[in-house]
C-alpha cells in the first residue's frame, strides 16, 4: 500500500509528506522497495537491469553510484552475468541494489532474509546498518520476531491487519516485565516458573529445594519480544510481520 | 530521459534481444505463405485488374505480421512479466498508467514495422510491389500496428496464466487476421461472407494498406481509415481504463 502495489479501502498513506496515491510519482521517488519474492527479468544483465531501474526514477548516467552500490553488495563480479545465470542470493543482492539506485531516503525491507544463506544475511545487515547511519530510514518486514529485536528502533506489532502495539523496542520489552526460570532437573525434567521480578527468585528456588528438585541446569531468561507478542496479539497464532 | 523513455526503450530492447524469434521468425513465416500460395493459387484467383495474385498477395501479409506481432509483443511482454513478477519494477516506479500504456504500444509498432519492413526487403527482389500511396500505406501500418498493440496490452492486463493469452492469440487474433482479406479480394466471396468479413476490424486494415500499394481497394480508403482510428480509439480508452483502476496488477 506504501509503495502502490495496493490500494487503500480508506484512510491515506504519506511518505515523508508525499501522499502516494495522489502524489504517488514523489511518494514512490522517495521510496525504495525490495520485495519478498526473488524476481527478476530473465532478459538482462544485472548492469543492464540496475540501468534501467534508474531509468525509470528518470536518472541516467547512474554508472557511478550503480557500482558503488554493485560493489557494497559484492556483486561487481556479476555486472555482465545475466539475472537467469545468477544464484538465489546473488539475485537478492540485486533486488537491494535496485531498491537503492535512485538514493531513496526511505527503504522498505519485504521479508529480506527469508530461504537467505547465513552469510548473505550478515553482508545484507551490515549493508542495511550503514544505510541507516547515513540516514536512510529502514522500514523492515519480518516475521523473525528476534531479527526485528535486534535490529529495530521501533517496532510495529500487527495481528490481523491491525497494529496491535507501535513503541520503540525497549518500550516494548518493558511491557513484559516478567522473568523466566527455567530448570532441568537430574532426571531430565524441564520446569519453567513465571517470575515477577528477581526478587521473587529466591522464594522459586526455595519453592524448588521443598520440593525435593535436583538441579542439574538452570537458566533466568529475560523478556524477549516473542512473549510480548504473545501477550498483546492474545494467542500469537494470527497473521504477524 | 524518464520513466517512460526507460520503459519504451526497455521493451524494444527486449526484442531485440531474441529477434530471430521475434523478427526473423514471422519473416521467414511470411516467406513460406508468399511462396506456397503463390505457387498453388497464381492465375487462379482473380483478384483487381492488372495485378497479379502473388503482388497481391504482399501487402496482406505484410499487414497480416504487423498486426500479429504487434499484438505478440505487448502482451507476451506484459503477461511474461506479471508470471515471473518482474512487472512489480514498473508498478514501484513513478511511471502513470499513460505513459505505460504508450511504451509498450510504442514498442509493439517498433516491432511490427521492424518486421514489415523484413518482409518488404526479402520480397521486392522477385516480386512485383508498387507503391501507389505510401502515405496510405504508413498511415494504415501505424494505426494497425497501435491497434494491434493495445488489444495485446489489454489480453496481457487480463491474462493470468500464457494459455489464456495463447487462447486469445490462437482463437480471436489468428482467425481475424487470417479472413481479413489477407489471401484473397473479398468481392469474389458470398454475398454472406463479404457481409460477415466487413464486421471484422482487420479486413479495413488490410484493405487499406493495399490501396497504398495498388491504389485500388475493396472499400473506400478513407472510410476504413476511419474505422481503424475509430476502433483504435475505442480500444486504447478501454486498456487506459483498465490499468488506471489496476485491474489484475494493484490490488
Amino acid at each position: 500500500m506504501i509503495a502502490g502495489l495496493a490500494r487503500a479501502d480508506s484512510g491515506s498513506v504519506t511518505v515523508l509528506g508525499s501522499d502516494v496515491a495522489l502524489d504517488y510519482r514523489r511518494a514512490r521517488r522517495l521510496l525504495g522497495v525490495v520485495p519478498q519474492e526473488l524476481v527478476f527479468d530473465p532478459f538482462f544483465t544485472v548492469r543492464e537491469t540496475l540501468r534501467i531501474q534508474s531509468g525509470y526514477f528518470g536518472i541516467r548516467g547512474n554508472d557511478r553510484w550503480i557500482d558503488e552500490v554493485m560493489h557494497h553488495l559484492d556483486l561487481a563480479s556479476k555486472a555482465d552475468v545475466n539475472m537467469r545465470a545468477l544464484s538465489g542470493g546473488m539475485k537478492r543482492r540485486v533486488l537491494v541494489a535496485q531498491a537503492l539506485v535512485h538514493k531513496p531516503p526511505v527503504i522498505v525491507l519485504d521479508e529480506p532474509t527469508a530461504g537467505v544463506d547465513v552469510e548473505l544475511r550478515q553482508g545484507l545487515w551490515q549493508f542495511v546498518r550503514r544505510l541507516n547511519r547515513d540516514g536512510h530510514t529502514i522500514v523492515l518486514t519480518t516475521h523473525y520476531l528476534e531479527e526485528a529485536e535486534q535490529h529495530c528502533n521501533r517496532i510495529a506489532l500487527l495481528k490481523a491487519g491491525r497494529v496491535a502495539a507501535l513503541d520503540t523496542t525497549k518500550n516494548l520489552l518493558k511491557t513484559i516485565s516478567g522473568l523466566e526460570l527455567v530448570v532441568r532437573g537430574r532426571d531430565g525434567e524441564l520446569s519453567r516458573i513465571k517470575l515477577k521480578d528477581y526478587a521473587e527468585l529466591e522464594a522459586a528456588l526455595a519453592r524448588l529445594r521443598d520440593a525435593g528438585v535436583e538441579i542439574h541446569e538452570i537458566e533466568l531468561q529475560p523478556p524477549d519480544l516473542e512473549e510480548v507478542f504473545v501477550r498483546l496479539t492474545g494467542n500469537g497464532r494470527g497473521p504477524q510481520s | 530521459m524518464t520513466g517512460f523513455h526507460t520503459l519504451l526503450a526497455k521493451e524494444v530492447l527486449r526484442f531485440w534481444k531474441v529477434s530471430v524469434q521475434t523478427v526473423a521468425a514471422p519473416v521467414l513465416t511470411a516467406l513460406l505463405y508468399l511462396v506456397i500460395f503463390a505457387q498453388a493459387l497464381e492465375g487462379r484467383v482473380q483478384v483487381y485488374d492488372g495485378v497479379r495474385y502473388v503482388s497481391f498477395l504482399v501487402p496482406g501479409l505484410v499487414m497480416m505480421s504487423v498486426l500479429q506481432n504487434a499484438f505478440a509483443n505487448s502482451s507476451s511482454s506484459l503477461t511474461q512479466s506479471k508470471i515471473t513478477g518482474n512487472i512489480v519494477f514498473i508498478l514501484l516506479a513513478p511511471i502513470s498508467y499513460l505513459e505505460l500504456f504508450s511504451a509498450y504500444v510504442l514498442a509493439s509498432v517498433a516491432r511490427a514495422l521492424v518486421v514489415a519492413a523484413g518482409i518488404l526487403a526479402t520480397t521486392v527482389w522477385f516480386v512485383e510491389v508498387p507503391l501507389r500511396a505510401p502515405l496510405w500505406a504508413l498511415a494504415f501500418g501505424l494505426l494497425g500496428a497501435a491497434l494491434a498493440g493495445a488489444l495485446g496490452l489489454l489480453a496481457g492486463v487480463c491474462s493470468e496464466k500464457i494459455d489464456q493469452l495463447a487462447a486469445f492469440q490462437n482463437f480471436v487474433i489468428l482467425p481475424l487476421t487470417m479472413l481479413s482479406g489477407v489471401f484473397y479480394s473479398i468481392h469474389s466471396l458470398p454475398p454472406a461472407w463479404q457481409a460477415v468479413s466487413h464486421a471484422n476490424p482487420f479486413f479495413y486494415m488490410v484493405d487499406g494498406f493495399r490501396y497504398g500499394f495498388f491504389g485500388v481497394s475493396d472499400f473506400p480508403p478513407g472510410a476504413s481509415l476511419a474505422i481503424v482510428a475509430a476502433s483504435l480509439l475505442a480500444i486504447s480508452a478501454v486498456s487506459l481504463w483498465l490499468l488506471k483502476s489496476g485491474y489484475k496488477l494493484r490490488t
